[in-house]
């Protein structure tokens, strides 16, 4: 894991000692909230429906147990036990004071953690696979890309003051476990004649305006890509709509000037961006990834015991291959039967770090899912891991499956929030309880979003559900056929929305549709895209 | 009828306007009628809660009850976390909200 040089922890203390001093101006009344808002979102702090909520950023969605331990204590002390991971790999307290925020940052600092830029129009936290230096797939390691992008994004004054929010996703396998198509910009990084490098996919996002990033570059070289990334964002700030924030993200720039265009201004600022020599040197590159070099994996490859039918279940749900053998990739479901997806008491927070201090060489990845992941877990102590998991309540056998929910806050926690998500994805996981039920459906990526701001990414669930306000009143439409992964897409809204209960009949009745006609191995999804939306619409409404 | 409404500086609290002051109880709030504008302007001035707003409310016999579902929420808490809401030594406290 990258450790944070003397320039990374000297920025990071100044900004807490900077925020210190606004917070004290502000609680002294010396500035207004007008004055104070901006200075408080560039340090991740929202206002929200009941309290204060600031949101964390997790580089990449990479942590070791002493931050995840800071992370429990700061849920503990400064909020009301718990944590809500994220679906851009992040972690948000929901209950934290002003008065005490800065102590709050100061403590993240010493275990080298802020909020900074996880809020305002600039480059926010990067994101990857968070099976990133474990998965089999991948061509490289993303996360030296990553971190690179990181610290070049850190404070970068020339895009601070973006157009609107930008969001970098960096992934290195063929399977997409980010969403990258659906970013800002997505890198996939990939080989080309023995040589590194990345495709460059632009104008990619959800919000109200859905679409898939088209590829702008098939291949730029691993020594450019600091230069094509900042020519992509030139061109963006210098042509971006300021004058109307539903227009002002990059996809409507690419969108509206056509890729073709997009691409050409953007190589014609790379040939001059070129010239800067903002690419790092051979020897920084190498330094930083060194600091991701892989674990001495030294376990001999026993296959674990399945005796225990239980243990058995979240092997064959939880557990995927990892490239080393001996080892394998845990995830951890944080989406309980009838819980809040993605939440975590601190006390769950501490087991996960003690595990991943024990079995996993110290790491925990967070996942865009809401989930957590050890990556790198000895195949010899998986039966270990399992129990303690089960002991924390942490053992749920579903991942990827109907119950493995992403949903946002939603209109119990947020201030955008037109209607609640949480209770409508805890009354569909209790719908569909039943774990033999779940694991017939199989794969279904279900997401709800309690407004067209889509942070729980409904357009890219196989079914995805948008709470809307319809008159005062919570109304949900329903969308099929979304994804995420490398088979990309946006979903189709099915026709008109239903009431909270309303919802859970119709997902019920679109996955028993399904069931009645899929064929041979499909996915919810791929039988979708084969028969079409009217035989689930006809289900559903007729 | 009209209530006063923002968030504690300090906590961020959910905080209504009594006719002498604040209170995270919205049972405790007044109707501050057209003259919500004025204290609001007064209020903003002085600094102690966050973005104060008007919002159109229900008398009833338990208290005034906000008209729209997100200051509904507000008024309690969240709907998911009955222990975490202002009163949460009883789970039927919420009914009003939905």
């Amino acid at each position: 894991m990258y450790k944070y040089d003397n320039y990374d922890q000297a920025i990071v203390d100044a900004r807490v000692a900077e925020f210190r001093d606004q917070v004290n101006r502000r609680m002294a009344g010396e500035i207004t909230e007008d004055q104070f808002k901006p200075l408080r979102l560039m340090n991740g702090l929202y206002l929200q429906l009941h309290a204060y909520m600031l949101r964390v950023a997790i580089p990449y969605g990479t942590l070791d147990s002493r931050q995840m331990r800071m992370l429990a204590h700061i849920a503990r002390k400064y909020d009301r036990d718990y944590g809500h991971f994220t679906t851009r790999q992040n972690i948000q307290y929901n209950w934290i004071k002003l008065e005490e925020c800065a102590d709050l940052l100061e403590e993240l600092a010493s275990v080298e953690m802020h909020a900074i830029q996880t809020s305002g129009n600039c480059i926010r936290n990067i994101s990857s696979d968070q099976y990133a230096g474990a998965a089999a797939d991948e061509v490289a390691d993303p996360r030296p890309w990553a971190e690179l992008l990181r610290q070049w994004s850190t404070f970068h004054p020339e895009f601070s003051y973006l157009p609107r929010k930008f969001k970098i996703a960096v992934i290195a396998s063929p399977e997409d476990r980010a969403a990258m198509r659906l970013h800002d910009i997505g890198l996939e990084l990939v080989k080309q004649d023995g040589e590194l490098g990345a495709r460059v996919f632009v104008g990619g996002g959800m919000g109200r305006t859905p679409m898939i990033a088209p590829e702008i570059n098939p291949f730029v070289k691993a020594d450019d890509l600091l230069s094509y990334i900042e020519a992509c964002l030139r061109v963006y700030n210098r042509y971006g709509r300021r004058d109307n924030i539903y227009k002002a993200r990059i996809k409507i720039l690419v969108h509206e000037i056509g890729a073709d265009e997009y691409r050409r201004q953007v190589a014609e600022e790379f040939a001059h961006v070129k010239t800067l020599g903002i690419d790092p040197p051979l020897a920084e590159l190498e330094r930083i990834s060194a600091f991701f070099a892989a674990p001495a994996f030294d376990a001999a490859d026993v296959e674990p015991d399945r005796s225990d039918p239980d243990f058995a279940v979240w092997l064959d749900q939880n557990v995927k291959p990892h490239k080393q053998a001996g080892y394998a990739i845990v995830n951890i479901s944080l989406k309980p039967i009838g819980g809040i997806p993605g939440d975590a008491s601190s006390a769950q927070i501490d087991v996960m770090a003690d595990l991943a201090e024990k079995y996993s060489f110290d790491e925990l990845r967070v996942t865009h899912a809401q989930n957590i992941v050890l990556p790198h877990v000895a195949k010899r102590d998986l039966y270990a891991v399992w129990q303690a998991l089960r002991e924390a309540d942490l053992a749920n056998a579903n991942l990827d499956l109907i119950s493995d929910i992403i949903a946002c806050p939603g209109l119990d926690y947020c201030s955008l929030a037109n209607a609640r998500s949480i209770p409508i994805a805890q009354k569909i996981a209790t719908r569909f309880a039943d774990a033999e039920r779940q694991r017939d459906v199989g794969e279904l990526k279900l997401k709800i979003s309690g407004c067209i701001n889509a942070c729980g990414h409904h357009h890219a669930g196989h079914i995805g559900i948008l709470g809307v306000d319809k008159k005062g009143v919570e109304n949900y439409q329903l969308t099929l056929g979304g994804s995420g992964a490398e088979d990309v897409s946006i979903g189709k809204i099915t026709g008109p929305g239903f009431d909270e209960d309303g919802i859970v009949d119709a997902v019920e009745k679109a996955v028993e549709k399904y069931r009645e006609l899929r064929e041979g191995d499909e996915r919810f999804v791929d039988t979708y895209r084969r028969v079409g939306m009217d035989p689930f619409k006809e289900a559903i409404y007729g | 009828m009209k209530l006063l409404t923002g968030n504690e500086l300090g906590s961020g609290a959910v905080t209504w306007w009594t006719g002498s002051g604040w209170s995270i109880h919205v049972e405790d709030a007044v109707d501050v009628g057209e003259g919500g504008e004025s204290i609001l302007h007064a209020e903003e001035g002085a600094r102690r809660v966050n973005a104060p707003y008007i919002i159109d409310a229900i008398a009833t016999p338990e208290g005034p009850r906000p008209a729209h579902i997100k200051d509904r929420v507000r008024a309690l808490g969240p709907t998911v976390r009955p222990d975490l809401t202002l009163k949460p030594a009883d789970p039927a406290a919420g009914d009003w909200i939905i």
